[in-house]
């Protein structure tokens, strides 16, 4: 892309993201009372697109997994935008979550003390630590001389990708005291969801860049992938299934599934038509049948994963949260605190314009590193991809 | 020209001058020096906080009376948690629990605040260390390196944690508190140090009802460590084993 149509697409990303950023000083200014946000859900909007955004990261970097860990040839060409993506999802994610602390100034302090004890403080060196692999990746990739270790570095990003999702599950798995969390299986369940969401990000970005640059006549090349995005889709609800079914099981949590399942009015909605059929069945269908084989119906599925996945977020953020905590079980609780009290979040315009800006940050990246180095090979000669 | 004998004695004032004027200012430099060290020594080694002490509470819910608030106006007072008149997001450090048993209709009437657990869920999972437990058990909020990230308000079992939504002034120098950081009961640590009682417990003695005692688990001879060994107590989530400081009777 270039002339207009590109500078065009910078102002409009560049209006995104000044938008988050003025949301930003807005909350910080005023503080976050004027946000959904209150003592009660204490992780809002700007989780769910944060936690979005780095999950996606690391699936992002599948396709370049795929050509460097899997050896297959025909994705090799593409692990520089996966690359790309992988770091500049992250950044998004990382951005909106720092802007959303009650001190970010004090990010400083954040990067130089540390409680060894807290997977959030574990978090902090998978991301920066993350970040840094997918970039020498790049330079292994785009650097000829350098290229006899892309392999290498390949397997070390692909191991860390596994070990950073399996972190931010675990920043749920690991709250004992929230009938919602309090599971192992958070860790395989969001590493499933990073497949399956990065996956989506990278079909999405990659076919709409080729649509708007009009390089392409072949897409071939999809068909793997976008199969291969079904399958993690797949695998996501099969997790899904299993952590609702183990908590069924447990006397304790059955209050917790009832609210999630059936009595939790948006919530439920939210689970059952966003997550489970729009997010799941859905493009399971559009990516397993044969009559949907086309470029646009790929583009509809991936787009489809994306919503369910915040969809999944939401329930799980929110929905977890909104859930009061039960501290005397067989007992009615009631207090002038909200205790006992299913509580009612509205996202505000701030937290959603926040997280929109975090994903404009990232396209932005995404549209600006393309313009300086060549990124993404012109596929348009080829029925086949190869390196 | 022989004037020296009469410009000695100004010299000499002159000299005196300077010699006081060189002492006032090194008072007045050292002084606050010297102040600051004092302060920053704190307590001697002999009476610094040590492991020897494990501060807690009993709260006998058979005594303590449904509505009566006092244990949180005494808390709001103390430490200047004015509020905003926006209960969703206004501090609370104390609130008062009324449960019903769903199978007999039993009536409680609880105290409920940060449970000064020994293996605290808040302190594990904060990234920076802000959430810390004191060596004689009290947890608190270093304020100075809380990002405000609230993993700690996710982890807390007791919904004890509050953060400050919006701007404060005015606040208590015994209490700080500021925008953007999150808080909870400090057990009254100013006064405790002080060899006082918390200000909560204070004020439900005032009130008639003698519903809180507070001392220390580690003395035998306490009134807390005896009549904890009369009364049938309780930790609240017992089941996650983190080893509160309050205890409950009468549930």
């Amino acid at each position: 892309m270039s002339g207009p149509a590109y500078w065009m697409l910078l102002v409009v990303l560049s209006v995104f993201l000044g938008a988050g950023l003025m949301a930003a000083n807005y909350m910080e200014h005023e503080g976050h009372w004027i946000t959904g946000m209150t003592n009660q859900i204490v992780w809002g909007m700007p989780h769910v697109f944060a936690i979005f955004l780095i999950v996606a990261a690391s699936g992002a970097l599948n396709v370049a997994s795929l050509g460097s860990v899997f050896n297959i040839d025909q994705y090799k060409p593409l692990a520089r935008i996966s690359g790309l993506l992988a770091i500049a999802l992250l950044i998004g994610g990382l951005v909106v979550l720092v802007l959303d602390l009650g001190r970010p100034d004090r990010l400083i302090v954040a990067m130089t003390t540390y409680n060894f004890k807290s997977i959030f403080a574990w978090n902090i060196f998978l991301y920066t630590g993350f970040t840094l692999i997918a970039a020498v990746y790049l330079w292994m990739l785009f650097e000829p001389r350098m290229g006899g270790f892309s392999k290498q570095v390949g397997w070390f990003a692909f191991v860390w990708r596994f070990v950073l999702t399996t972190g931010t599950g675990s920043i749920f798995g690991f709250l004992v005291a929230r009938d919602a969390y309090d599971a192992a299986i958070m860790a395989p369940l969001f590493v499933a969801m990073s497949l399956a969401l990065g996956t989506a990000v990278f079909l999405l970005v990659t076919l709409s860049i080729y649509n708007l640059t009009g390089r392409v006549e072949d897409w071939e090349w999809t068909k793997k992938l976008r199969r291969l995005n079904g399958i993690f889709v797949a695998v996501v609800l099969y997790f899904v299934a299993v952590h609702h079914l183990a908590n069924l099981y447990v006397a304790q949590h059955i209050e917790v599934e009832r609210f999630i399942l059936l009595e939790g009015g948006a919530i439920t909605l939210i689970f059952w038509v966003g997550q489970v059929l729009v997010g799941s069945i859905l493009p399971m269908v559009i990516f397993f049948s044969s009559r949907f084989d086309a470029l646009h119906w790929t583009l509809v599925g991936v787009t489809l994963v994306i919503v369910g996945g915040i969809c999944q977020l939401y329930v799980t953020v929110i929905g977890g949260q909104a859930f009061p905590l039960d501290l005397f079980p067989g007992m009615h609780e009631s207090s002038q605190f909200f205790d006992g009290a299913v509580e009612q979040y509205v996202p505000s315009l701030p937290e959603l314009i926040l997280g929109i800006g975090g994903i404009a940050l990232a396209l932005m990246i995404v549209v600006v590193a393309m313009r300086v180095l060549p990124f993404l090979p012109d596929l348009s000669h080829r029925s086949g991809v190869k390196p | 020209m022989k004037q020296a004998p009469t410009n000695a004695v100004p010299d000499k004032k002159r000299r005196s001058f300077f010699t006081q004027a060189a002492a006032g200012i090194a008072l007045l430099t050292l002084a606050p020096g010297v102040r600051l060290v004092d302060l920053a020594l704190g307590k001697k080694d002999e009476t610094a906080v040590t492991g020897t002490v494990r501060w807690g509470m009993l709260i006998d819910t058979t005594k303590c009376a449904e509505g009566c608030v006092a244990c949180v106006e005494a808390c709001d007072t103390e430490h200047g948690l004015t509020g905003f008149n926006r209960p969703k997001t206004d501090a609370q450090w104390i609130r008062k629990l009324e449960l019903e048993d769903e199978q007999t209709g039993k009536a409680h009437s609880l105290p409920m605040l940060c449970q000064h657990c020994a293996n605290p869920p808040c302190v594990d999972v904060c990234p920076t260390g802000a959430s810390f437990v004191r060596k004689d058990g009290i947890v608190l909020v270093d304020k100075h390196i809380c990002i405000g990230c609230r993993y700690c308000m996710m982890a807390c079992p007791y919904k004890a944690r509050s953060f400050i939504h919006e701007e404060l002034s005015e606040q208590k120098p015994h209490a700080p508190r500021g925008k953007g950081t999150v808080e909870s009961c400090t057990f009254c640590v100013h006064r405790v140090d002080r060899d006082h009682t918390p200000a909560c417990v204070e004020a439900c003695s005032e009130a008639g009802h003698q519903a809180m005692i507070f001392g220390d688990l580690n003395d035998n001879n306490s009134t807390l460590t005896k009549v904890l060994g009369e009364l049938a107590s309780k930790q609240v989530r017992e089941d996650l084993g983190l080893n509160t400081g309050v205890r409950y009777h009468g549930i």
